[in-house]
């Protein structure tokens, strides 16, 4: 048999970890899921392997199964995990399965960490709250080693210089919430390393990070790993981390490999279509759509805005308490003006905390502004002006100006069928009932690409790119004119997301709608938009036409976010020469 | 390369239609059938109230008919395989017993003798009145000869049916428990709700509200109101006070809990997009979000029933809650308060038994309710 003849075959000299037809399993109730189906990759000494795959390819599984962290019901059901280990004190390096060691066992809590280390998406929840970051680190050392305390002491603050933490001597008896979201991840990146590994396993490290910060990890990884010579196994969802980042690539669905390769050639020539539509939906976004009319129509200035937003404040109080003053609030939106022209789409980009999700939702009428205004000029000659909207003129404005929410699972009510939650806004805002509501809420839905009677389910049968196409009728629902998008598509997979933005860009052809699109992604708005304002600090840095940002920015920010996007081609590599934003004067 | 490989979105809609149109209820009870020991408190509920419900019927006697030669008298056993000359007979009874008293301790003895007492089903006993207004005489098992007596749960002091006082004991115990809690959630999720939805200052003012409730020692503050009612109201009056102060316990928590849902929910995404579709304040209250809060409070409102019904007890037992001739479980076990009825008469605390059974049964029946509260968990 070819199976048993490569599990006793010896293992290639610069062959770390081999995982030869790996099969992890869930036994549920009813059925048995098949997280990982014949599974085999081999990480090597010095190179990055991306495992790559949308959510539920089963990539995660794979990592865990590698480290026996399964959670309940998992179960490792078949093939070898073969790790070389690193020469003990006393003792040989060896090649030792993995999948035969029990899951609480003296033999594999001896590995993790000390052979294999692994960090997680969430740097929050992966470091204890309430130990300093050294102790932490010390301790991992002192585990897995015998050092002194002072020893361990010296070389976590020799990893925390390592991994860039800016002045180690004082960081290391800092707490895990002085710290940022970047400068977590580092730590706990030089948790990680800290009894040298021989494999780094990175479960989607940056994905929770903002673009320039996950240019900076992703940096430093490439940094470390040629100064350290481990192996990495990075699991992402993101083609272009892949091909800023990896070695080989390992492509995963359904639990199964679909493709396996070396990078510039899989890039260059993607044998499996799933790949190749993988690829296909990432180099689409690069550029402006096709469907879309070009810019130059599109942005006609002369006619009148159909939204202006002038001076646009939004702070939120600090709380009073009974025995304290109100402390000083957070200023997210400030002195924000731009004008929405009718029939384009405006790009509002800019990472967490930049205050674009505030300033759509402020604009949507959820939160009323501190100060400034809003006005809305409708084609039907409607005028409102939001700063002093209330009772009927709000109701207006709410049916004219509506929002497509990010979270696909949470904007829609669970207790209500699809039915009922696109019929809402007409039963609220419409004199429509019975059959005719009926009719009006199948059109909407067929509209947007959902058969008719998925009235009659509820939204948990559906997946999020269907959920999303739930969230767009019930916003064209009432034929407005303004739609805002809030990250619409940032919660869902690379080849549903633009799925998603095509439906977008055909509704706005048909519909005559003016989008507010909010994203962090700036391949979506190249994809989607006409104009793009660069958000920082609650402030607009930067706005104009998407060709021309994108191409020529001015803004040192924009530069610096722009340079740090990562460019799906791996012969282009360019992060290490992107442009670092420094704040003036600071 | 074909392009419906790629099409991810296409295949979830086949999904099983009927998890695809369960709505929410229909999923929590597939959740909820799953834990196997709330499944089972929930059958032990049921019965327990029914059995409350039919006290009269299934009481084999007047839970205050008395028999002088029947003090302390211990729990029989009930036969139902019957030897005699003309061969084997399936039908109940029990053993005479012959009563006698130590002339040196004066301690009561029985003795089982050889005769048979013959019990019958839905025989003729003492008369009654189903719910004070349907007449009957009718009971479950009850001697064949109406002037017979049998105590399966043995015997109190003046020779009182342990079982036909432990049965209609439940009826005030229950329901004490369901008319407390009904109390407790009106003012819970007025209070809650008004709390949560408006926030601000009215929040501020209820949160305090609250706190000053909860940090009242509870005991002494039930003692002082329960010990302030007239001993010369009536059992009506008097169960209905009761019930109120045993509400006192419950109400907070419950407001508690509701508020925390509204001020989570009030934030989320679906409420906001209510909101944004012009629903009205009702609607968006009652409508929207109520239905995913009315889970979560059923389960905390089971929850709080045991505590009722603990309260009734521990007040009855102290002599201040329902007094003789009312009869309630805490009533009962006022009558194992001394070191006598104990070393006499163990089988006074039965009564007790049946209040761990419901409260035992009510906590595991609320926590699986808590558990499929929310089907879109995992």
């Amino acid at each position: 048999m070819t199976a048993t003849a490569k599990i006793t075959a010896a293992l290639p000299e610069d062959v770390i970890l081999d995982v030869r037809n790996l099969r992890t399993q869930f036994a549920l109730r009813t059925h048995v899921v098949k997280a990982v189906d014949d599974v085999s990759f081999a990480l090597r000494r010095g190179r990055t392997t991306c495992i790559v795959g949308e959510s539920g390819s089963g990539k995660s599984i794979t990592a865990r199964s590698i480290l026996q962290i399964l959670d309940a019901p998992g179960e490792i059901k078949g093939g070898t995990i073969r790790l070389r280990t690193a020469p003990r004190a006393g003792g040989h390096s060896g090649v030792l399965d993995l999948t035969a060691l029990h899951p609480r066992s003296k033999a594999i809590r001896a590995i993790r960490g000390r052979d294999i280390a692994m960090i997680f998406q969430e740097p929050m929840s992966s470091l204890s709250p309430v130990h300093t970051i050294g102790d932490q680190i010390i301790e991992t050392i002192r585990l897995h080693e015998k050092v002194s305390k002072a020893e361990a002491r010296e070389r976590t603050i020799e990893l925390l210089r390592r991994t860039e933490i800016h002045e180690p001597e004082k960081a290391i008896d800092r707490y895990t919430f002085e710290f940022s979201g970047g400068m977590r991840q580092r730590a706990m990146i030089a948790m990680a390393l800290s009894c040298n590994p021989q494999v780094l396993i990175a479960d989607e490290p940056t994905t929770a990070l903002d673009v320039t910060t996950q240019a900076e990890i992703l940096d430093l990884m490439r940094e470390l790993q040629t100064s350290y010579g481990m192996a990495i196994m990075f699991i992402t969802h993101d083609m272009g981390v892949v091909a800023e980042i990896a070695d080989d690539v390992v492509v995963m669905r359904h639990g199964k490999v679909v493709e396996a390769g070396e990078v510039n050639e899989l890039f260059e020539n993607p044998q499996h279509p799933y790949t190749q539509a993988l690829l296909d939906s990432v180099i689409r976004l690069e550029n402006r759509s096709a469907l879309k009319k070009p810019e130059a129509e599109v942005l006609n200035l002369e006619a009148p805005p159909i939204l202006s937003v002038e001076a646009l404040n939004v702070t939120f109080p600090g709380k009073r308490g009974l025995f304290r003053k109100a402390p000083a609030g957070v200023h997210a939106v400030r002195d924000v003006s731009f004008e929405l022209i009718r029939g384009e789409s405006l790009g509002i980009v800019g990472e967490s905390g930049s205050g674009k999700t505030t300033l759509g939702r402020s604009i949507a009428s959820v939160r009323p502004p501190s100060s400034g205004q809003v006005r809305y000029q409708g084609t039907d000659g409607i005028k409102v002006d939001m700063a002093d909207l209330s009772g009927a003129t709000l109701n207006q404005y709410r049916r004219r100006v509506r929002m497509i929410f990010q979270d696909p699972y949470g904007s829609l009510n669970p207790r209500m069928t699809v039915g009922q939650i696109v019929a809402e806004p007409l039963r609220n805002n419409s004199p429509l009932s019975g059959n005719a509501l009926q009719d009006k809420v199948a059109e909407l839905l067929e509209q947007v690409g959902l058969p008719r009677d998925v009235m009659e389910r509820y939204p948990h049968a559906f997946s999020g790119g269907q959920r999303q196409r739930v969230g767009i009728a019930r916003a064209i629902a009432l034929d407005p004119e303004v739609v805002i998008c809030d990250e619409a598509t940032s919660a869902l997979d690379v080849s549903i997301r633009s799925q998603v933005l095509d439906l977008l860009i055909e509704l706005q052809d048909k519909l005559n709608l003016s989008f507010i699109f909010i994203a962090h992604d700036i391949g979506v708005v190249r994809y989607f938009c006409d104009r793009v304002a660069v958000m920082r600090k609650g402030e607009i840095v930067e706005l104009g036409p998407v060709s021309e940002v994108c191409s020529t920015p001015r803004h040192a920010y924009t530069k610096a976010l722009l340079s740090a996007v990562p460019n799906p081609d791996p012969k282009a590599r360019s992060m290490h020469l992107r442009n670092r934003y420094s704040e003036p004067g600071g | 390369m074909s392009n419906a490989d790629i099409d991810i979105e296409a295949a979830p809609l086949a999904a099983d239609p009927n998890i695809a149109m369960a709505s929410q209820w229909r999923l929590m009870w597939w959740k909820f059938r799953k834990h196997k020991l709330a499944m089972f408190s929930l059958f032990i509920i049921i019965a327990l109230y029914t059995i409350a419900l039919f006290a009269e019927f299934l009481a084999p006697f007047d839970p205050n008919s008395f028999d002088r030669r029947g003090g302390f008298h211990p729990p029989q056993m009930v036969h139902f395989i019957d030897q005699t000359e003309e061969g084997i007979k399936i039908r109940p009874y029990v053993y005479e017993t012959k009563r006698n008293r130590n002339p040196v301790t004066l301690r009561t003895t029985y003795e089982k003798l050889e005769t048979k007492k013959y019990l019958q089903f839905f025989a003729k006993g003492d008369e009654y009145e189903m719910w004070g207004f349907i007449p009957g005489d009718r009971h479950f098992l009850a001697p064949a000869d109406p002037d017979d007596r049998f105590y399966l749960f043995g015997a109190d002091r003046l020779g009182r049916d342990m079982l036909s006082r432990t049965i209609q004991g439940a009826r005030l115990s229950l329901s004490i428990g369901l008319i407390g809690v009904g109390f407790a959630l009106f003012l819970g999720l007025t209070l809650g709700g008004i709390a949560g939805y408006v926030g601000g200052f009215t929040d501020t003012v209820i949160q305090r509200i609250v706190e000053l409730v909860l940090s009242l020692p509870t005991i002494p503050v039930w003692l002082a109101l329960a010990a302030s009612l007239p001993p010369s109201w009536s059992i009506e009056v008097r169960y209905f006070f009761i019930t109120l102060i045993v509400s006192l316990v419950g109400w907070t928590e419950l407001a508690r809990v509701v508020r925390g849902r509204f001020l989570s929910l009030k934030n989320d995404d679906f409420v906001i997009a209510a909101q944004l579709d012009n629903a009205s304040q009702r609607r968006i209250i009652f409508r929207h979000m109520l239905p995913s809060l009315t889970s979560h409070i059923i389960a905390s409102v089971t929850l709080a029933i045991p505590l009722m019904i603990l309260a009734e007890t521990a007040l009855s037992f102290l002599g201040l809650g329902l007094l003789p001739p009312a009869i309630s479980w805490g009533v009962l076990l006022k009558e194992a308060q001394d070191v006598r009825s104990i070393v006499l008469g163990p089988w006074l605390f039965i009564p007790g038994g049946a209040v761990v059974l419901t409260v035992m049964a009510f906590n595991f029946l609320g926590d699986g309710l808590r558990d499929a509260a929310d089907p879109y968990s995992t």
